[in-house]
């Protein structure tokens, strides 16, 4: 037999763990950028060949089509960029009402789930299930339906409140009417809260080091509320309020909610209550029984030992599930589309369909929902870093 | 569910594009002739264009566009497949080459036929958008619309026509879309909206078809655009835009020289050279467009001249009861022109 003569230890490179390792990510990523080009090469010659133009240059054309609701003012003549912008601010709208009221709607059935009241339990736990297991597009088709058949026409709208009219043209309400006196409201209105953010402070300082309760809580309200209504009153209390009313077809003045909207709202709150409920029942059985009870001995009142020992080590446990439920009610909104509110798929939609330009729309529907999502985590983490538990 | 489904769309165009092996020349008779099926984009649901009917057997217009096509390329008439579209998936269903037609009471618009890619055969319904109203709201015209909630299909012509009809007049309005024909007629009567606008044609197929009593809905008079509707192909493919094309000017044709489906056999034996040519008893134009000589025939024998698709369908006899009017023929007082058989 004959000795090898390569030295002991030592043999040929593709046997080497490291650079084999090496080998395959080369290929691999060789691999990946030739499918990428393979694509990118097809898409431009068959969309050459189609005579279609490839670029962003489209969107300073005119947009020529309107959109309602608009947050900002909007014409048909404007461009599609701007058009874009305002689908934009309302899927914004609609996130941020959204995710603050299934929030709230999510913490009670949460909470509604552990009640010690078979009922309300029971309740809680089949307004879970029917949510959690039916489609979403199904559940905005329902209240969207109930709000169309429901709501009489415009001309016979319901006064539930003076100046406050329901109607299948949606929901229409009084506003204030601007008045320049308001800006020194709103300063009395920050002056106000950055003071009783101050008090509360000192309210904690106080109790770490004396022990005695400070009512933060009634303080706080009081300069919340008593200096902008006093700036008010001693303004002469401009207060006009700009009222709806029936002009020709539909409502004029004040703010009008529409049915899509609010069908949107709902159905996403709804929707995503349900699976927030959970996680916060979740999260708060994952704070051992321990830590009540040990709470309950020390004399604690049973409201402070959820506020004060179980909910901030429940919510350590709830805040990365949670930023998922906020990302999926935020795509969600995407389902817009069915029920026409003009959020900014909708308004991205119309557009890829008035200038043909696919590829280009989709990119940007895509990079915007992405900024969203990275955006909505990137918050989500800072608090969760927050919130996390300092190990010492 | 309609989103996601105009997603898949949306995904299949897009891979399409990316995918497509579509390069070479005049592939598209050869896809048809080996899947032995023309497949057309369709609307979902338009009655009098292109609506399925109780067997789920797509009836109108449109529909009998795409078996002419069938009956001129294949032979058979009922070798057809449709793909139901909404207004935002149709393009993108043709782009991507999964349809081979787009057979949709389409708007031939100049950036559409340059731009997005497409080309447009002859006009098969020559139409006007409109508005209608609810009887009962007392209005007449469509200047009396001013701040109205209008209900409308996005990604249309229509909606770029209103925008601009309420622009020229000083008029504001709301606009109310969803991609989703039923859903939007729905929304209409239902009473979201003051007014529904579309092409005339298709504001008579929704009385017919979808109000509880047709009685109740009046179109206005305004016809506030002109809105060709042809049929679409996409660039790149002159042998298979040529067969559309000629397919319908074979109809047209038809009718000019008084030939029907039931009198086509007795038509072959005419001595008229037009409709020797037309019919393939001298052969010729067949070979051209690279199809049998008895493309026309067929056409004809199978699907009828113009004049008896569009009675069958839109004519004074059906829900629809619309005239002739403008799609009558050349000498007749409208524009239904066929180009020389020659």
């Amino acid at each position: 037999m004959s000795v090898p003569s390569r030295p002991l230890g030592r043999s040929a490179w593709w046997n080497d763990e490291r650079s084999r390792e090496l080998l395959f990510q080369a290929l691999i990523v060789a691999a990946v950028i030739a499918i990428l080009a393979y694509l990118g090469h097809n898409a431009t010659v068959n969309l050459r060949r189609q005579g279609i133009g490839f670029g962003f240059g489209f969107l300073g054309h005119e947009a020529g089509f309107e959109i309602s609701p608009a947050l900002i003012p909007y014409t048909p003549a404007d461009s599609y960029a701007y058009a874009m912008l305002v689908g934009l601010l309302n899927t914004l709208l609609v996130a941020a009402i959204g995710i603050v009221f299934a929030t709230v709607l999510g913490l009670v059935v949460g909470l509604l789930r552990l009640s010690g009241n078979w009922l309300v339990a029971r309740l809680a736990l089949g307004y879970v299930e029917l949510i959690r297991n039916t489609p979403l597009v199904l559940q905005l088709f329902v209240w969207w339906k109930l709000l169309q058949i429901s709501a009489p026409g415009p001309r016979a709208a319901w006064q539930v409140l003076p100046g406050v009219f329901v109607s299948n043209r949606g929901v229409a309400l009084p506003v204030p009417e601007y008045d320049p006196g308001f800006r020194w409201v709103l300063a009395a209105l920050v002056v106000g809260m950055l003071a009783s953010i101050a008090l509360a402070r000192w309210a904690r300082w106080r109790q770490e080091r004396t022990g005695q309760p400070f009512p933060v809580l009634a303080t706080a309200l009081a300069l919340i509320v008593l200096p902008p209504a006093i700036v008010f009153v001693a303004l002469g209390a401009p207060f006009r309020l700009d009222m709806p009313q029936l002009v020709g077809f539909n409502f004029k003045g004040g703010v009008t909610v529409t049915p899509e909207f609010a069908a949107l709202v709902v159905g996403l709150v709804v929707y995503t209550a349900a699976f927030i409920g959970e996680i916060v029942r979740g999260g708060i059985q994952a704070v051992s029984r321990g830590q009540s009870e040990a709470a309950l001995a020390l004399g604690l009142k049973r409201r402070h030992v959820l506020r004060l020992v179980v909910l901030p080590q429940a919510v350590r446990t709830m805040i990365p599930p949670l930023t998922s439920e906020y990302l999926n009610l935020t795509k969600n909104s995407t389902l817009a589309v069915a029920i026409g509110f003009a959020e900014f798929f909708s308004v991205a939609n119309t557009i890829l369909n008035q200038t043909g330009q696919a590829i280009e729309a989709m990119t940007l529907i895509a990079a915007v929902y992405l900024s969203l999502s990275l955006g909505l985590s990137l918050l989500m983490n800072v608090y969760n870093r927050r919130v996390a538990l300092v190990e010492r | 569910m309609r989103s996601l489904k105009w997603f898949g769309f949306a995904v299949t165009a897009v891979l399409g594009l990316v995918w497509g092996d579509s390069a070479r020349a005049g592939p598209t008779l050869d896809g048809v002739k080996s899947r032995g099926v023309v497949t057309c984009a369709v609307n979902t649901g338009l009655a009098g264009f292109g609506m399925p009917d109780q067997q789920g057997d797509y009836k109108g217009l449109d529909a009998d566009t795409c078996r002419a096509i069938a009956a001129a390329v294949l032979g058979d008439a009922k070798k057809v497949k449709f793909i139901p579209t909404t207004t935002q998936q149709r393009f993108t269903v043709l782009q991507s080459g999964e349809a081979d037609v787009l057979t949709r009471n389409t708007t031939w618009t100049v950036l559409r036929d340059t731009e997005q890619g497409f080309n447009f055969a002859p006009v098969t319904y020559y139409d006007g958008q409109g508005f209608m109203v609810a009887k009962k709201a007392g209005i007449k015209s469509a200047k009396e619309l001013d701040g109205a909630t209008i209900c409308v299909q996005p990604g249309t012509t229509t909606e770029l026509n209103l925008a601009d009809y309420f622009r020229t007049n000083r008029m504001t309005f709301k606009p109310l879309v969803v991609e989703k024909l039923a859903e939007l007629e729905n929304a209409f009567f239902s009473g979201r909206c003051d007014a529904y606008t579309t092409d005339r044609s298709g504001l008579a197929a929704t009385r017919a078809g979808k109000a509880s009593n047709a009685d109740d809905y009046v179109i206005l008079p305004e016809v506030i655009s002109k809105e060709p509707l042809a049929p679409a192909v996409r660039h790149g493919d002159d042998e298979w835009f040529d067969i559309v094309k000629w397919t319908i000017y074979a109809m047209i044709g038809a009718e000019e020289k008084g030939i029907t489906s039931g009198s086509v056999d007795e038509a072959l034996k005419s001595e008229d050279p037009d409709v020797k040519r037309m019919l393939g008893v001298t052969p010729g134009i067949g070979k051209a467009l690279h199809l049998d000589e008895k493309w026309a025939y067929n056409v004809i024998k199978q699907v009828g001249n113009y004049g008896e698709v569009f009675e069958r369908n839109v004519g004074s006899r059906t829900p629809l009861k619309l005239e002739r009017g403008l799609n009558g023929l050349w000498n007749q007082g409208g524009l239904m022109y066929a180009m020389p058989f020659r």
